[in-house]
């Protein structure tokens, strides 16, 4: 039960992170109906910002904790939201109106060129952070001596999570923005003849999104120590799964999915075999969307005849 | 690109204005490239993590954008006008229709006498090789995303299916590779009806994601189940083909041997590459049959309108089921092929990376166009080839030459199709009408 | 030969959640006659169709489909191509859904895609290019030559579907239904979008489909001309119930028709009244 206790939390951590993945490739998907491949590799560029953001301020002499995670995060959400505004300006606007699977190979083609360029601007090996973060809280010792642990880290993610989802609900729901961003997502000729700006509320989609991806690459950089080249390609495809899984277009199905992908990832690993749970995460994927061919919160499609 | 000239005119930047446009540019370069170029970062030996700057490297990025667009801003200016004016002259439109009509018949000559142009280049003879697995991938996936309008992005999973069952039916029971061909081929289309049939009433994206998943699985179950695919390290010693049972070793049962002829390894290459090209062009022609028989019409059909296919009685299940079977096959066929080839198979080989370029090749062809896969394949593959030199910039280049290509030509390089029965005249249909399909 | 009904609808009921589209909805349609449904918009009218060509699973009630031979199909137990396929119900669509991409001629074999996938021997007879598939081809395309003939257009039978004007779209797309060889053949609006002329033209189609093949109509129709003109009988729905039949002119004086479409709009209800005079 302990154990099983701790993996839950571990759990939670991991899917927060894929939900705020999850996110993006939801929203894009819902405004513009494109899969953003490129989109794991933001999250990973957000990564990397954050890593050397990080550095730099620790060899400035700062050595306040939450003052650097705060320039760490605004520095990253600032810069990554540009690699995402850029990328949609550069690949993917040109084939707005164009053949549905323009978009989705250039924004193939936009992965392989951000993974390419990390990879080459920083080099292939992967880079370890000493533990920024240290401590935490036993939530219970159990019979057999076997801790229930809540790290610090873990709790900053979830909080980190919970309070940019709060915020980015009420962006969406509550903002002349987010109105927008609805109306684009119905019907985008309408919302243009209302005076809606349909370019720039697409590139702020795409913005958002990239922030929420630094800031997912921040808490993987966080939680985790380590950032290379290509982990953006899995924990893409991971978060996207998530975003198919909890009914994409759908923000809560996004964070539900996320959860539920990182839970099923934690619990196999913990009770099966660590080699397939990639393998689960998929195959609950395949199933789901063999029952709810939607997934889990998206609106049924109704077939118009 | 349709806009008046009255519109172009007024939209002739000035030179202040281009000034203005790649300043701005040059910024946003600047933002982006500041920490990810100007910092380098490297672990150290100690696994600290240091850093260093680059900041002329930077200088060098941001000068090379504003130098690029100021470029491009001009380029703009001088062919904007030309692009507008697209309409060409009679007689250059019959001088292209004629060539295209003359370019199939005289590529496949050209194809068949590679091997006696290059006989001594050994490298172009293997490029050769891999150009025409990839037409042959092309042609295939081309059933399922051209023809049927189902999007498959784990296509190389059935390639992977076919060059495992070669593999390991070859190594563990020692069966020739004449007789695994055909298994090969119908393990893997029993693998895209095993899979498709439970997905391919998901639509669009959803059929993606799925596939992608699948391919995903497939990849990783051949990674971790050891005892049956060697994991990681994959299947060695993997046995090369024989002619009629002749191997063509310089051993005294070898074809070298038999003819009377001096061995040389080059027979071999000569003999897969002829292997190949009857592969591929066996898929083309299957293809080609196929797209005149009801079930050919029926997938074109389904990928214009599926409602309308149910409304004619038209099964729309187990026509989707058989484009992914036709289409699954011909990828097992390539893979028995690929695994043959090489000697040595693993995991490695079968990333989504494949499936990407595979579908780039299909889309770039021009969806459903036999002519234009052959050509994107030749483009895709052999350009890559040519960037060889350039080491780690090359999937960068790669990549961004799938985004311009794109841009370029969003409807790829052959962007109508052939009807498939005519009365009167066979008159190509302009791509602009033409669905894309939505599964 | 039978003497029943063509189609039978007995107590059809459709609801999506609380909303109730058709409610509690019988009627006949007579064998090699013109069957027409009207009523204001969003009587209901198309959600029948939907139930009876089988892309709604009706929540009550049964349709029953008996053919010249007196087999009889229930097609509430049918599902999706099934009803084109074996009940051989063929439909048009409000909304024209014709393959746009490709040729005409095209549109019109692949509606004779069933009889072509049993000669083609599931493909493989075709695959070798067997002489009966050969035969069974050319018969199709034959087929398909006549019915272009018959709505003129056989001149564009090589253009893209996509690319013929309106009025052609409409008629390619009863030709295709006509295709599959239905015996019954449900129509969505077809005089929608027609000129004067063209309704004209297609009331003339749809007479002599009746007259030379047999097939028997259900049509769905907003253009009052071509309601009176062809229609043998007429089924009039309201928000989802049926609130009268009869023959045309019965229609016509029928209060009831006259209130529910005074009721909703006003222009229709003149059409209603003026169709006849």
């Amino acid at each position: 039960m302990d154990y099983f206790a701790q993996q839950l939390i571990n759990g939670l951590v991991l899917g927060s992170i894929y939900g705020l993945i999850a996110i993006g490739y939801t929203m894009v998907y819902g405004i513009v109906g494109m899969i953003n491949f490129a989109h794991g590799d933001i999250f990973m560029i957000g990564g990397f910002i954050a890593l050397i953001t990080f550095l730099i301020l620790v060899s400035f002499g700062l050595t306040a904790i939450p003052l650097i995670l705060l320039v760490v995060l605004l520095v990253s959400m600032a810069i990554t939201a540009l690699y995402g505004w850029t990328v949609e300006r550069i690949a993917y606007r040109p084939l707005r109106h164009s053949f549905r699977l323009a978009p989705m190979l250039s924004a193939i083609g936009m992965s392989f060129v951000l993974t390419n360029y990390s990879q080459v601007a920083q080099g292939a090996r992967v880079k370890p952070v000493p533990p920024i973060i240290t401590g935490g809280y036993t939530l219970h010792e159990g019979a057999e001596g076997f801790i229930v642990q809540l790290s610090n880290i873990q709790i900053i993610v979830v909080v980190t999570t919970v309070v940019l989802l709060a915020l980015f609900t009420w962006l969406v729901s509550s903002t002349r923005l987010g109105r927008d961003m609805r109306a684009c997502e119905q019907d985008q000729t309408m919302a243009a003849l209302l005076g809606v700006d349909v370019d720039r509320t697409i590139s702020m989609t795409f913005v958002i999104g990239a922030a929420l991806a630094a800031v997912a690459g921040m808490m993987y950089l966080l939680y985790y120590g380590l950032v290379d080249f290509f982990m953006g390609f899995v924990a893409g495809i991971k978060a996207f799964t998530a975003a198919v899984l909890g009914g994409i277009g759908s923000l809560p199905g996004a964070m539900l999915g996320g959860l539920l992908i990182g839970l099923i990832e934690t619990l196999w690993s913990a009770y099966f075999s660590v080699e397939y749970k990639d393998v689960a995460a998929f195959s609950i994927l395949i199933v789901v969307l063999i029952f709810l061919p939607t997934g889990l919160l998206g609106r049924p499609e109704v077939e118009k005849v | 690109m349709t806009a008046t000239p009255a519109a172009q005119t007024s939209r002739t930047p000035g030179a202040a204005f281009i000034l203005k446009k790649s300043l701005i540019s040059a910024l946003v370069a600047l933002v982006l490239f500041s920490l990810m170029i100007g910092i380098r970062t490297e672990a150290g030996p100690d696994g600290q993590l240091t850093y260093w700057t680059r900041f002329g490297d930077l200088a060098v990025m941001v000068a090379a954008v504003f130098g690029g667009s100021i470029l491009i801003e001009l380029l703009r200016q001088w062919w904007g006008p030309v692009d507008a004016g697209k309409v060409m002259p009679a007689p250059v439109q019959n001088a292209l229709s004629l060539a295209g009509r003359l370019l199939p018949p005289a590529l496949l000559v050209f194809t068949f006498l590679v091997p006696v142009l290059f006989y001594d280049e050994r490298y172009i003879l293997d490029l050769a090789i891999l150009v025409l697995t990839y037409v042959m991938l092309g042609w295939g996936l081309n059933v399922v995303v051209g023809l049927a309008g189902l999007l498959d992005l784990g296509y190389v999973a059935f390639y992977a299916v076919g060059a495992y069952s070669y593999a390991l039916l070859a190594t563990n029971f020692g069966l020739s590779f004449w007789i695994c061909l055909p298994l090969a081929g119908i393990l893997a289309a029993f693998w895209g009806v095993l899979l498709g049939f439970p997905v391919l009433r998901l639509r669009g994206d959803y059929l993606a994601i799925v596939t992608l998943a699948f391919g995903e699985i497939i990849r990783l179950v051949l990674i971790n189940w050891q005892t049956l695919t060697g994991g990681p390290n994959g299947v060695t010693g993997i046995p090369r083909p024989t002619l009629f049972g002749i191997p063509l070793t310089p051993a005294d049962d070898g074809l070298a041997a038999l003819l009377g002829i001096e061995f040389s390894p080059t027979h071999r290459i000569v003999f897969l590459f002829y292997i190949i090209l009857a592969l591929a062009l066996l898929t083309n022609w299957v293809t080609i049959r196929l797209r005149r028989l009801p079930i050919g019409r029926a997938w074109e059909a389904l990928r214009e309108d599926e409602v309308a296919c149910r409304a004619l009685g038209i099964n729309t299940t187990t026509t989707k089921l058989t484009a992914f079977a036709t289409g699954a096959m011909f990828g097992g066929l390539a893979g028995a092929f690929f695994a043959t080839r090489q000697g040595f198979i693993s995991p490695e080989s079968f990333t989504f990376h494949e499936s990407a370029l595979v579908l780039a090749i299909v889309v770039l062809g021009g969806m459903g166009s036999q002519l234009g896969v052959a050509l994107a394949a030749l483009t895709m593959i052999g350009g890559f080839e040519l960037f060889r030199g350039l080491d780690q910039y090359r999937m960068l280049v790669f990549g961004m030459a799938m985004v311009l290509l794109m841009i370029w030509r969003p409807r790829g390089l052959v962007g109508h199709r052939a009807p498939t029965v005519f009365l009167a005249r066979k008159e190509a249909i302009s791509s602009d009408l033409v669905k894309e399909g939505h599964g | 030969m039978s003497g029943a009904p063509i189609l039978t609808v007995d107590r059809l009921a459709m609801r999506f959640g609380g909303i109730v589209a058709v409610n509690d909805l019988s009627f006949d349609a007579e064998r090699r006659k013109i069957t027409a449904l009207i009523g204001p918009n969003g009587a209901g009218k198309t959600t029948v169709f939907n139930c009876i060509t089988g892309f709604y699973k009706p929540t009550s009630g049964a349709i029953c489909l008996t053919h010249d031979d007196g087999k009889a199909v229930q097609l509430e137990r049918l599902n999706d191509f099934r009803i084109a396929k074996l009940a051989r119900v063929a439909r048009t669509f409000q909304n024209i859904r014709l393959f746009p991409g490709m040729t005409a001629l095209e549109n019109l074999m692949v509606a004779q895609h069933n009889a072509l996938m049993r000669a083609s021997g599931l493909t493989f007879l075709g695959l070798i290019g067997a002489p009966s598939w050969r035969n069974a081809e050319q018969a199709a395309i034959d087929l398909s030559r006549t019915w272009l003939d018959r709505i003129g257009l056989l001149d564009r039978a090589d253009d893209a579907a996509g690319n013929l004007p309106y009025g052609d779209q409409r008629r390619l797309e009863i030709a295709r239904a006509m295709c599959t060889q239905p015996a019954l053949l449900c129509l969505d609006e077809p005089a929608a979008g027609l000129n004067a002329r063209e309704s004209a033209a297609l009331s003339e189609l749809l007479l002599s489909i009746r007259a030379d093949h047999g097939t028997s109509i259900l049509l769905i129709e907003h253009d009052m001309s071509v309601v009176m003109e062809i229609s043998d009988h007429v089924v009039v729905m309201d928000h989802g119930l049926k609130i009268a039949e009869g023959t045309p002119r019965e229609i016509r004086d029928d209060p009831k028709v006259i209130a529910a479409y005074l009721g909703s709009d006003e222009e229709e209800a003149i059409a209603v009244m003026e169709s006849g005079t």
